[in-house]
């Protein structure tokens, strides 16, 4: 209750943060017409889609943080760490620089793109897992993943070095990160695949609760991992390509905020996951709203912001946990 | 007699199993028979297959050759859920890789009697809470589950697989790597709950005294292959315990426990 209160108040508070100044009041006072409404304007056009664009791709890494954690058993996985992020970023890359850029039936190319590379990296993680059930650690697991993301970060690049300057500048500024949405109908279509992983992800809590405690423990009590874990790991990754595809491969917040979210309302996945969702939401729309208002008006990217506050706090659980 | 068959809880029949098929047989035309109210003792030296077989009559592990038995209908027949309504495994570790606490443990023991999207009600926290009592874990309900002793966390696990309201329990090794006195409290609960509660159990062990005071039956597993099989008094010998382990041991009577003893002497070879 105590989350859904927070991005709530936060959706409606931060639009009116920027060098513009608008006021609440002005924004819903009805007797202006929208038109003539400045403040309506820059609140409902300028600045709302750009928050929920926020909400979405927060929602988004976090649950799947929140997934892949449980899947592994392991506290560090996230779509960074397994290389699914940046799966996804190579996609989108691909698609920019080489400019099949091309609506197909309405579609932009990147999300399906990025869709892609995420499915295509998660693939190679789902494969080691396989391996793993023949005795391979999650440390191995992750460790894999690191170099995977490694691997698919340095094709990005190159990718990159092939394509022309402008396009460069396109997807670089790109791969940092950025809510920038130009209007509602860059939300509408990550919402799509979002809607439909979230759906699936929403019937799984108990199950993901029973396979942190282990397969075997998982499968006494009546659940089909196999299934599950297909259906697991594929909204995951398709909640990390749509949100890659929205925001860029904003980092640390797959992996940040399911911890916090733990912390507070424990380890049961029917709290954690809408927890999680409605905190990750919150968190990116105050990260986008330092990174647009604390640089001066060029900004910086969000996904700079998300990296300075979670690359510490990474360190921190990483040392906590294996001192 | 046919009558024998129905008894039966739960049986192997014929059964074969490799976890790949290019390498040999984990367990070998293993045929036995659980009764409904025994404790069934599964011995045998590391690598025999105990756990493997425990597996294979749970039905999360489908057998090679052969066939497992419930009730009279194969374990295959049988939907997952189903089959997790009626037999209940406490593995012989559980590490819970997020911060649950022992009721919350405890009530993942319902998952097979709930839809998917139902909410456990007053009814599942009564059985849990029973469960919790049953092995004298009440004290430990709100207690995270990561800061349990050994012997706390298999009580708890043994009570969330109570909950799961079965008239089987599995359990691998439930007294390994526990002190002498959480090996009694282990001992002493599930001789209760056998009396009390009429669970039909299986047990894999390395505690041949535990066997000695807890088991009706003894199965005997050596390479994969049962080497004897009946009643504990038949079964726990001198020439059986140097077959098993290659192991000389003096197994006796002992007075006092009111059970045979096994006194490990020397190597046998």
């Amino acid at each position: 209750m105590g989350f859904g209160a927070l991005a709530a108040a936060i959706c409606l508070l931060a639009p009116l943060v920027g060098t513009t100044h608008i006021s609440l009041a002005h924004v819903f006072d009805r007797t202006i017409p929208f038109a003539d409404n400045v403040d309506a304007q820059v609140f409902f056009i300028a600045r709302l889609p750009r928050v929920l664009a926020a909400v979405l791709v927060g929602a988004s890494f976090a649950v799947a943080g929140v997934v892949f954690q449980a899947f592994l058993r392991n506290p560090l996985a996230s779509p960074d760490t397994l290389g699914v992020s940046t799966g996804a970023t190579l996609g989108a890359v691909v698609v920019i620089t080489f400019r099949i850029d091309t609506a197909i039936l309405g579609v932009s190319a990147v999300p399906v793109a990025s869709f892609a590379g995420s499915a295509g990296a998660l693939g190679v993680v789902y494969l080691m897992s396989i391996a793993r059930r023949r005795g391979t650690s999650s440390t191995v697991l992750l460790l894999a993943g690191v170099a995977l993301s490694a691997f698919l970060g340095a094709v990005s690049r190159l990718v990159q070095v092939i394509g022309d300057y402008t396009d460069v500048f396109r997807s670089m500024r790109w791969m940092m990160g950025s809510l920038d949405v130009g209007s509602y109908t860059d939300i509408v279509v990550p919402l799509v695949p979002m809607t439909i992983a979230l759906a699936a992800v929403a019937a799984l809590p108990r199950v993901l609760d029973l396979v942190s405690l282990g397969e075997p423990a998982a499968e006494s009590r009546g659940v089909d991992v196999r299934r599950a874990e297909r259906i697991a790991l594929v909204s995951a990754s398709l909640l990390t390509g749509s949100a890659v595809s929205l925001g860029g491969p904003i980092p640390f917040v797959g992996i940040i905020v399911p911890h916090i979210v733990r912390l507070i309302v424990g380890a049961d996945h029917r709290l954690v996951l809408p927890a999680a969702a409605l905190f990750g939401g919150s968190f990116l729309v105050v990260c986008d709203l330092v990174a647009r208002t604390a640089f001066g008006p060029a900004g910086m990217p969000v996904g700079a912001v998300t990296a300075l506050i979670g690359g510490p706090f990474f360190l921190w659980l990483l040392f906590r946990r294996f001192r | 007699m046919p009558g024998d068959i129905v008894s039966d809880t739960l049986a192997a029949r014929g059964v074969a199993f490799a976890y790949d098929a290019r390498e040999r047989l984990v367990l070998d035309d293993v045929t036995l028979s659980v009764p409904r109210g025994a404790v069934v003792g599964l011995l045998g030296p590391n690598g025999s297959g105990k756990t493997t077989m425990l597996r294979l009559l749970s039905g999360t592990l489908a057998p090679l050759r052969g066939q497992v038995m419930l009730d009279g209908a194969p374990v295959a027949s049988i939907g997952r859920r189903e089959l997790a309504r009626r037999i209940a495994v406490v593995p012989q570790e559980t590490h819970a890789a997020f911060d649950f606490s022992a009721l919350e443990i405890v009530l993942m023991g319902r998952y097979p009697h709930l839809g998917a999207f139902e909410l456990e009600g007053a009814g599942d926290l009564a059985i849990a809470r029973d469960a919790l009592a049953a092995t004298g874990t009440s004290a430990l309900e709100p207690r995270r589950f990561a800061t349990l002793s050994g012997g706390e966390k298999q009580r708890v696990v043994i009570a969330s697989a109570l909950a799961q309201a079965s008239d089987v329990l599995l359990l691998d090794e439930p007294t390994a790597s526990l002190d002498l006195g959480f090996q009694l409290d282990i001992a002493m609960l599930l001789a209760r709950l056998n009396h009390e509660r009429g669970v039909t159990m299986v047990v894999s062990t390395h505690d041949l005294n535990l066997a000695a005071s807890l088991c009706t039956t003894l199965v005997l597993l050596k390479g994969g292959r049962v080497i004897a099989a009946g009643p504990t008094r038949g079964v726990l010998t001198r020439d059986n315990v140097r077959a098993l382990y290659g192991v000389d041991a003096d197994v006796v009577d002992h007075p006092r426990a009111g059970h045979l003893t096994v006194v490990p002497l020397a190597r046998a070879d």
